[in-house]
């Protein structure tokens, strides 16, 4: 069967990796190939860089870093943060990256979303969604909104039936983040993971809120996640994807044990 | 030199560069003197077959493909590759090689794991293929290890002697192949990490016999 997937994500801002707590205050930690290589040999099985280059004009640094990484390590990766045409995705894939995720620009013009299927594969294509708790309405029934801009702008899109436009649009997978449980440490967004991986038929993956090594054992169960997005919780040392991958291995989860 | 076909499905540079951190040079091409020339052949892809085998043919890389694999060189498919060397495959109802015999067919729509749950197609992500006996091409990779897969079509040998390992989803399905120099696997070795750069490092060095 179909391993659990664990997913390092390195935020990159001008060539080199920051994380962001609630998307501010951003801190240098180093270079985005070295610390990509590093995830290669601890067990990672998928990588995901997120580019928050501001000025469009430094987008060949970020392409230049996806080329660097595509030689060191061989795993998929896949590339979001400002791919806007058809052309940023073709550069990025070129460039070495199994995959590239959309977000703001898919809700600004949802046929990208199509016209990159059709271009380079559903599996290619990752839609990005970054998602904010509200009260139930007509227009939002799920309670759950669309936001971009890094969570400053709402959409008024409600974030399940946005996820079945993307996989009918062609998304070959979701990467759903929680703006609510982003940074906080305190566990990922369970009732949305599941509302999402239950009604798709995509994969999942489940990110914002990874404090605990338990969180992830919650999300891949309780919440239904095909794969979780991890930062913070291996970041800086306090835990290794092994730790990560055992205690799920001995609860009966099946990932990758073997690298 | 390695060849890597070229037929304009899918990103190819990335079989490339595996092949580079394993310390064997390739090329990548769409002429059909310059893989027979080659001393052994990959033959990737990823995409639909109908337009695979639309290209393929329009190439003239068919009959290449063919005239290489009666020469007796070792000749490596992965994916959509792997599907293109069966006789005919159910997407786009498409009339492939023939050099396996068998079909490509989809995985079911509506199909569960063992407990319940509704499985995903494409099968995407990491799974263990099990041997169903030794192959060079296998050679030193742990039992245990696991590939990258991406497909939601997958190849269906009707005989036995070509059935090299298998992998369970839902069902289980063949996920590597063989026949004579050919050896062709559904998944991914050059996104596999380790195990899949074994595979790929013990291709180069395979005289295209199966001992078996």
């Amino acid at each position: 069967m179909l391993s659990k997937r664990i997913i390092p994500c390195l935020d990159v801002r001008d060539g080199r990796l920051t994380k962001g707590i609630k998307f501010k205050g951003n801190v240098d930690i180093g270079d985005p190939v070295e610390m990509a290589a590093f995830y290669y040999d601890e067990g990672a099985d998928e990588l995901v860089f997120y580019d928050i280059t501001a000025s469009y004009e430094r987008r060949d640094i970020m392409i230049e870093t996806v080329r660097k990484v595509a030689e060191r390590i061989f795993i998929p990766f896949s590339v979001g943060g400002g791919i806007r045409t058809v052309e940023d995705m073709r550069l990025v894939l070129l460039a070495g990256a199994e995959k590239v995720s959309i977000n703001s620009s898919a809700i600004r013009d949802p046929s990208l979303i199509a016209k990159g299927a059709a271009a380079f594969g559903s599996q290619a294509i990752v839609l990005g969604m970054d998602v904010k708790r509200v009260s139930p309405s007509q227009e939002i029934p799920s309670g759950y909104e669309m936001v971009i801009d890094g969570g400053r702008t709402s959409t008024g899109l409600d974030a399940l039936s946005w996820a079945r436009s993307g996989e009918r649009l062609g998304a070959g997978e979701i990467c759903l983040n929680s703006i609510d449980a982003d940074g906080t440490q305190k566990g990922y967004e369970l009732r949305l993971t599941e509302l999402i991986a239950t009604n798709v038929n995509i994969p999942v993956i489940a990110s914002g809120g990874a404090g605990a090594i338990k969180h992830i054992h919650e999300v891949l169960t309780e919440g239904k996640a095909d794969a979780a997005l991890i930062a913070s919780l291996t970041h800086y040392g306090t835990h290794t994807i092994k730790e990560i991958k055992s205690h799920l291995h001995e609860r009966g989860i099946k990932v990758r044990m073997t690298w | 030199m390695i060849a890597i076909i070229d037929y304009k499905a899918g990103n190819l540079t990335s079989v490339q560069r595996a092949l580079a951190s394993v310390g064997r040079k390739s090329v990548v091409t769409s002429s059909a003197s310059e893989i027979l020339a080659a001393e052994r052949i990959i033959f990737p892809g990823v995409g639909a077959a109908g337009t695979a085998m639309f290209d393929l043919m329009r190439l003239k890389l068919d009959s290449a493909l063919a005239k290489a694999y009666g020469s007796g060189k070792p000749i490596l498919g992965i994916c959509l590759g792997t599907q293109i060397v069966m006789e005919q495959s159910q997407e786009n109802e498409t009339r492939c090689l023939g050099i396996i015999k068998g079909e490509v067919v989809r995985f079911p729509d509506d199909f569960s794991e063992p407990g319940g749950r509704k499985l995903k197609v494409p099968h995407m992500g990491w799974n263990k293929v099990n041997m169903r006996r030794q192959h060079p091409v296998f050679n030193g990779i742990d039992s245990q290890s696991e590939f990258y897969f991406v497909h939601s079509y997958y190849p269906a040998p009707r005989e036995a002697r070509n059935l090299l390992g298998q992998t369970f989803y839902g069902i289980p399905f063949a996920s590597a192949l063989v026949s004579a120099n050919l050896v062709a696997v559904q998944f991914h070795p050059e996104k596999s990490g380790r195990p899949g750069l074994r595979l790929l490092s013990n291709f180069c060095v395979w005289d295209g016999k199966d001992h078996a």
